[in-house]
């Protein structure tokens, strides 16, 4: 298969970025989205040329690194998967190809295609942590939970922090990732804990990050690759109202 | 309730109450509005009890504040959001086909019927509501004069025009929209949705905007198709 790929070139964070246009041939149609792209580079290095920088690790759709905004999608045409997940063939022959970063004030340009995700740390930070001793390993039933909410809860707790949901929303809000991370915890008897502290320092910290309002578009449930659901939004709504009603 | 107005879901909630408070007036102002087409004479009794009364005017303020506050929180929210967005946008966007299209446009849509309103206002709630505070009991409508409590001679007048019903009946298909996305999402803010209701509430909003404005089409087009038969 052969494509012309469109990638947005941004040397640095202050740089003015622009689209450049490569012709790539022979891609295989099992050949990963990130493979084309490695491909591409090494293209670019023989022929002396700066490389296209993007993020990517595990390749497996677990860590969350890869980014990219493919044909006006986030993680490109193929639904509940990561861009490393994506392939070529999901595409047509000859097809052009548009590659952008992900587009927020919360996650700024680094290079080309990366973008500084490091706010979604900031907010993890912001909701605490436990610290337990953990001993031996523990029976599974010492703490009862019901099937429905521990499957609610790892439902939630698929969330790979990609960050789609800031990229793909109007208007740049985090409410499903912090959505995803408030409610896996609310719904196990271990993170009620500490499950008011935990809402209100959480969406106090995506707000004075710059991250958007919700208005339920439902856009982030749509492009999430782990199909995370806005219903989980709607229980940090709770979680956060019941805890400042409690103040 | 610390600082909750404050933050970007305090904001939004404000947006459900106020949001939540206009469906309600809606709903009461379309069952007043039926009465017109059963009998004008019990409308007018309607308009008559709810002029300058004590609990009208009261309500009214409640109103006009809720308008308020709901237009003033979108601005805040949607200036806000674009802030949050960024300056550089995508060269291409392809939206979701389970996203709505209302959802997308909610500011937009709520512009066109906050003008429906200034039009709506000038033609009934300032001849009649308005004009009775300021101690007139003759208001001219058209070439004739008429009491600023009889309702149905002035809906009888402006749904005798083609023009204002083609503008009505595009402004409620306005607020259908608003309606349709409004309801639910003014659930979900509060918390009250799971993944069980999320269909259903979305499906509910729909039925809930149809027969609103359903109710207020009926009234025009009945008057309307009235004028047709008495001028021929």
């Amino acid at each position: 298969m052969k494509f012309k790929i469109k990638i947005w070139r941004q040397k640095n964070a202050k740089a003015k970025g622009k689209f450049v246009t490569y012709d790539i041939d022979n891609i295989s149609a099992d050949t990963s989205f990130l493979e084309m792209l490695d491909i591409l580079n090494d293209k670019l290095i023989s022929e002396g040329k700066e490389p296209v920088a993007f993020d990517h690790d595990c390749r497996e759709g677990i860590c969350g690194m890869c980014s990219l905004y493919i044909n006006g999608e986030a993680h490109g045409p193929d639904t509940l998967v990561t861009t490393c997940q994506l392939h070529m063939r999901k595409f047509k022959d000859g097809q052009t190809i548009t590659v952008e970063p992900w587009r927020s004030a919360g996650f700024p340009v680094v290079k080309d295609l990366v973008v500084n995700r490091g706010a979604f740390d900031k907010i993890l930070q912001s909701g605490g942590f436990i610290s337990v001793n953990t001993g031996g390993a523990q029976d599974a039933n010492v703490i009862p939970i019901s099937k429905k909410d521990a499957d609610e809860s790892m439902d939630a707790a698929a969330c790979v922090g990609c960050g789609a949901c800031v990229a793909t929303c109007k208007n740049g809000s985090a409410m499903l990732f912090v959505a995803a991370r408030v409610s896996s915890l609310a719904k196990l008897p271990q993170g009620k804990v500490e499950g008011a502290a935990r809402a209100k320092a959480m969406v106090a910290k995506m707000d004075e990050l710059g991250f958007g309002a919700c208005t339920n578009t439902g856009a982030c449930q749509a492009e999430c690759p782990k199909g995370i659901s806005i219903s989980h939004i709607a229980r940090l709504n709770r979680e956060f109202l019941t805890a400042k009603l409690r103040d | 309730m610390n600082n909750v107005f404050t933050s970007s879901i305090g904001k939004k909630l404000i947006m459900s109450i106020t949001g939540a408070c206009l469906v309600l007036f809606l709903l009461f102002h379309m069952a007043m509005n039926l009465v017109a087409i059963i009998k004008p004479e019990w409308y007018d009794s309607v308009c008559a009890f709810l002029g300058v009364n004590w609990y009208a005017v009261i309500a009214t303020l409640v109103l006009a504040g809720g308008f308020g506050l709901h237009i003033l929180f979108a601005l805040i929210l949607t200036l806000y959001n674009r802030k949050a967005r960024g300056s550089n946008r995508y060269s291409t966007t392809a939206v979701p086909k389970q996203v709505s299209w209302a959802s997308q446009n909610m500011f937009v849509i709520g512009l066109i019927v906050a003008l429906g309103l200034l039009l709506h206002f000038s033609q009934f709630w300032y001849k009649m509501q308005f004009a009775e505070l300021m101690g007139n009991h003759e208001v001219t409508l058209g070439e004739a004069t008429v009491s600023p409590t009889s309702g149905s001679a002035f809906i009888a007048y402006y749904f005798s025009n083609i023009l204002f019903v083609v503008v009505y009946l595009v402004w409620l298909a306005a607020l259908w929209f608003h309606i349709s996305h409004g309801f639910w999402s003014a659930l979900q803010t509060t918390g009250w949705n799971n993944e069980i209701w999320l269909p259903r509430l979305k499906f509910a909003a729909k039925i809930f905007a149809t027969l609103i404005c359903l109710g207020f089409a009926a009234v025009i087009v009945t008057f309307y198709v009235k004028s047709l038969l008495d001028c021929c």
